[in-house]
């Protein structure tokens, strides 16, 4: 099947072709919604972070904030700042355009003199990267121009029979026809990890695997309580999912079966071709912003309660795990997969249809999530604000 | 008999309802090509587990061929397994 996407300068391929208006402090949020307000065809990223932060905490937000204004489903990107912040937009600009992307422009709050005159800069130059995204033609690409995220949330007991195998099946079709697939959440893979091991495609993998999951594990013996009721949240227990041993080892089918390559930190990009792990937590929002910062053009997430979250510039699968979900919540579901619980299809028949479902989405198809105008997004925090 | 339950793996020794179940009736287990009928001593809502031999207490729970947790009390066969009879052997910050 013929895929369709953008390619940028810097070799990088998109599935989308968004102008964003990006934020890189919260006290810039307001400028940033307005600007996007004003001006369609834009999408805008707000978030709580960018000051007071130090370390490894400050450069995950930067690497996350980075990758979204680099991002290759980005035609453009107004980065817009306050002007004292620690997370200066200008810092910002500069990383991405060291990515290799053009059009990245900057707005500084104090700089243009306040509120007004820094959302009409900010929209004049808005208005010219829509103007020239709109002349910009998908060519065509192949899988080895993607990165492939799965995903889960709101888990059931369906997700491990139905949702998770078939899209498992379609993460074995990507990895042979030479993309790349993420794998995500740690916290729902503590109790699969043997089976990540056995598959990893050599012993500094193989290690990395538990060390991985040892880290995320004791920082909640740490704190001395349960992980019950975070992980299996309320949700998952009344789905009928037990332990969090029972979630994972559901959660871990959605990588399929091909070897995994190796292990990168949050929002970082994958260096290997195949089956990748990323070390997110299992927070829907966090995970999906670190993968998509880390060059991920497009997310399947499957669900068995039902969530109608997206990301600002990366389409987003909804999977149901079964078919009450599909019917229940028929407005942010783009695909059935209910159908392999009553029988009436195999895991590998949903699977094809999942995987000419992400083919039609690269394409350029709109998902539900996108539709609907979820922008989900949020910074997993590994600091102290100070 | 259309099957209303299914066993992932030939280890398990739990089912996993595909409908809402009632009690005392026989249903159609689905393990692997085969179908096994057990009888059921318990409601068993869509998505839930219930044992398919008796677990006794401190034995592994078995799902996917794999441990998902322990018994905290012995679980008769056709009984409802959830949080209230399984445990969590991981993530037990609470037990440090």
């Amino acid at each position: 099947m013929k895929l369709m996407g953008y390619r940028r300068s810097n070799g990088k391929v998109g599935v989308r072709n968004h102008v964003l208006i990006l934020s890189s402090i919260v006290c810039a949020n307001h400028v940033a919604d307005h600007i996007f307000r004003q001006v369609a065809g834009t999408v805008s990223v707000t978030h709580q972070h960018g000051c007071a932060q130090v370390g490894s905490d400050f450069e995950q937000t930067f690497r996350t904030l980075v990758g979204f204004a680099a991002h290759p489903n980005v035609y453009g990107t107004v980065v817009v700042g306050l002007g004292c912040e620690q997370m200066e937009a200008e810092r910002v600009a500069e990383a991405a355009r060291q990515a290799g992307h053009e059009n990245i422009e900057v707005v500084i709050i104090q700089q243009e003199g306040g509120t007004l005159k820094a959302i009409a800069k900010g929209a004049q130059i808005a208005r010219e990267l829509v103007g020239r995204a709109s002349q910009v033609s998908r060519e065509e690409i192949n899988f080895e121009d993607i990165i492939f995220s799965t995903e889960c949330g709101g888990s059931d007991a369906c997700s491990g029979i139905s949702g998770n195998p078939a899209l498992g099946y379609c993460s074995d079709k990507i990895v042979d026809q030479g993309g790349t697939v993420i794998l995500a959440e740690t916290t729902e893979l503590i109790g699969a990890e043997h089976l990540l091991a056995e598959r990893s495609v050599d012993d500094t993998v193989r290690q990395r695997v538990f060390q991985v999951i040892n880290r995320m594990e004791q920082s909640i013996l740490d704190m001395g309580v349960d992980l019950r009721g975070a992980q299996p949240s309320p949700g998952n227990m009344q789905g009928g999912i037990t332990t969090i041993e029972e979630k994972s080892l559901g959660c871990v089918h959605k990588g399929g079966h091909r070897a995994l390559q190796e292990i990168i930190d949050y929002a970082h990009q994958p260096t290997k071709k195949g089956l990748v792990w990323m070390d997110t937590p299992g927070h829907d929002i966090e995970q999906l912003t670190g993968m998509v910062a880390g060059g991920s053009q497009i997310v399947v997430f499957t669900t068995g309660r039902g969530t109608p979250t997206g990301s600002p510039i990366a389409p987003v699968i909804k999977v149901a795990t079964n078919t009450f979900t599909y019917k229940n919540m028929r407005d942010n579901m783009d695909l059935n997969a209910g159908t392999i619980v009553t029988g009436d299809e195999t895991i590998e028949e949903v699977g094809e249809r999942l995987f000419v479902e992400v083919c039609d989405v690269i394409s350029g198809k709109l998902t539900q999530s996108e539709i609907l105008g979820h922008h989900e997004f949020g910074i997993n925090r590994i600091g102290p604000t100070c | 008999m259309k099957h209303r339950a299914i066993v992932m793996s030939r280890e398990d020794n739990v089912a996993t309802a595909l409908e809402d179940l009632v009690a005392n009736c026989a249903v159609g287990v689905r393990d692997g090509a085969e179908l096994k009928a057990t009888i059921l001593k318990e409601e068993i809502p869509f998505g839930h587990k219930f044992a398919t031999e008796t677990i006794l207490r401190g034995t592994s729970v078995i799902k996917y061929g794999q441990v998902i947790g322990a018994a905290t009390q012995d679980i008769q066969a056709g009984a409802h397994a959830h949080v209230h009879n399984v445990e969590s052997l991981r993530g037990r910050g609470d037990k440090q």
